[in-house]
């Protein structure tokens, strides 16, 4: 079992410099809305290949980092960089997973939406057929093809937006809180089902979210911001525990733990709460 | 508790056993809705009818029978049918050009600030004036001829068709947006692949609201200056004194705005269903 927890802040640049760049590289991101600053200093590090997640309280600007990354919003401060190259702003190598599937073209049928991103970029129509069997095979929705978002339950149209996105092979996939609108039974069964997929596919992804035990679940590195406003990274844990996880390991609940006790903290910050109740401060190292 | 585990089957076979007949029950109900309700109230409403021109007399209200046979002999002379296809054409012709330009200055207002900016002005200035303060103007400038009810036709049409495409091109959700520009789609795309097919809803709500400014406008941009149409219809009736043709106008314009309404929910409600298209 080897969970190692690395010290806040310096985990990110002491990263070790085997490969030559990073699939995505933030340095000194701040992003500020008028006097408002949402998100501030942030260096971060995502290999290839890599699944992070990132975890924080309701409005500690993840979603709003995501949105930089995807090149929706420009950063107000620091640089981004995919492979190397700074993000003018979106592009089809940062594909998106939205929160909500008002995302979806409603008038396409699942297929057309998943065809969407080829077809755009000018792929040939015999070519898109093959894509879009691939894709809905890959997320178990082959019976499906021909209904329309609007028929499909709420589970069933984040696979869409999922396959839609993998279907035009981007190099990152940027999941912002994919299952938050999902019901806890539907958002367990498409944690599992996105770590198959991800295992497949070996993509690299950064994943939002606010639920700790999905963090665990899917990523190899968690990172947990600080609330905002003035937003950052708190700490980073590594999780090495093996794939499929199960969430009632010891390894896993005593990470689930530590990590609790870092977001606890951050949380009762953010309401003007004492600390007191929690034994973590906001420095300390975790080590599980 | 013993009682609820023995109970429950019973229950769940009760209530698996009702939804046939209560289905049943429920076509039944659908087609006495769908037929008989509205032929029920259709009697209804022609005996009230009868009630009141029995009341006033036939110098005010004209009785479904006497309206009856006035149609029956302004269709022989062939008045009625010519009126209502003079009309009609009118008001597609007009109404098909409020919505073709309409729509994309809608859609260039919406997407475009500066469009919107400038041109927003004019649009609420001018849809607080009804058509029928244009109608003496308009035969000014087009003449007594079929263009100027085209043009007023138009009028009352174009503005109520681009503040629902507006209103349409700026609901469309942020989302859509911004997948459609991260899965590789350029601005022209987006554009033709995203904003026109979700802003058909709107225009189609815009374009049955402007269907009922056109029948209100007809009237009197027929009535000042035409000699034809139902508007001129019900206008020369008066010289005549005949309330039972005027009679005959006035149903002729319900009943042809109702079956044009029916047809635009037929269109939407098939060819332009999957837009998500409620009517």
């Amino acid at each position: 079992m080897t969970i190692q927890s690395e010290v806040p802040m310096t985990a990110t640049t002491a990263v070790p410099p085997a490969r030559p760049a990073p699939a995505l590289h933030l340095d000194g991101v701040g992003i500020t809305f008028g006097d408002f600053t949402a998100v501030e200093g942030v260096d971060l590090d995502v290999r290839n290949g890599e699944f992070v997640c990132l975890l924080g309280p309701s409005g500690c600007g993840k979603s709003t980092l995501l949105s930089v990354m995807a090149g929706f919003v420009p950063p107000s401060d620091g640089v981004i960089e995919m492979e190397g190259h700074a993000i003018k702003g979106p592009c089809p190598e940062l594909g998106v997973v939205f929160q909500s599937s008002d995302a979806l073209f409603d008038w396409l049928t699942v297929s057309d939406n998943i065809a969407f991103g080829p077809r755009m970029r000018g792929v040939d129509k015999a070519r898109r057929a093959e894509i879009v069997e691939e894709h809905l095979r890959l997320v178990g929705l082959a019976q499906h093809a021909d209904k329309r978002p609007p028929q499909l339950s709420g589970g069933m149209r984040q696979r869409v937006q999922i396959a839609r996105v993998l279907a035009n092979e981007p190099e990152i996939v940027l999941m912002d809180e994919p299952f938050g609108a999902l019901d806890a039974q539907t958002r367990t069964v498409m944690q599992v089902e996105l770590d198959r997929i991800w295992r497949q596919r070996q993509s690299t992804v950064v994943f939002v979210t606010h639920d700790i035990d999905e963090a665990i679940v899917l990523a190899d590195r968690v990172v947990v911001m600080t609330a905002g406003p003035s937003a950052g990274i708190k700490s980073t844990y590594q999780v090495d525990l093996p794939r499929p996880r199960d969430v009632d390991s010891p390894a896993f609940v005593e990470l689930r733990h530590a990590i609790r006790e870092d977001i606890t903290a951050e949380v009762a910050k953010s309401l003007g709460l004492p600390t007191a109740g929690t034994t973590g401060t906001p420095e300390q190292e975790v080590r599980a | 508790m013993t009682i609820p585990v023995t109970t429950a089957p019973a229950a769940s076979r009760a209530t698996a056993r009702t939804p046939r007949p209560s289905r049943g029950a429920a076509r039944g109900r659908t087609i006495a809705q769908r037929v008989g309700y509205p032929v029920a109230s259709l009697v209804v409403g022609i005996l009230a009818w009868q009630g009141l021109a029995s009341y006033f007399g036939p110098a005010l209200v004209s009785s479904p029978a006497t309206t009856w046979s006035a149609a029956v002999e302004l269709t022989r002379d062939g008045t009625l049918i010519e009126s209502c296809l003079v009309s009609l054409r009118r008001i597609g012709l007009g109404w098909a050009a409020g919505i073709l330009v309409g729509a994309p200055l809608g859609i260039l207002m919406g997407r475009v600030k500066l469009v919107r900016t400038l041109l927003d002005p004019y649009i609420e200035f001018f849809r607080f004036i009804p058509p029928i303060a244009f109608v003496t103007v308009a035969i000014a400038w087009f003449g007594i001829g079929e263009t100027s009810k085209i043009v007023l036709i138009f009028y009352t049409s174009v503005f109520i068709v681009t503040i629902n495409t507006i209103a349409g091109v700026l609901g469309i959700e942020e989302s859509k947006l911004r997948a459609a520009a991260s899965l590789g789609a350029s601005r022209r795309q987006t554009f033709v692949s995203v904003v026109l097919p979700a802003t058909v809803p709107t225009i189609v709500t815009g374009a049955r609201l402007a269907l009922g400014n056109s029948f209100l406008t007809i009237v009197s941009a027929e009535i000042v200056a035409a000699q034809s149409g139902l508007g001129s219809l019900i206008w020369t009736s008066r010289n005549f004194g005949r309330i039972d043709w005027i009679f005959v106008g006035i149903i002729a314009l319900g009943v042809l705005g109702f079956l044009c309404d029916r047809a635009i929910r037929f269109v939407a409600s098939t060819a332009l269903r999957h837009y998500g298209v409620r009517v």
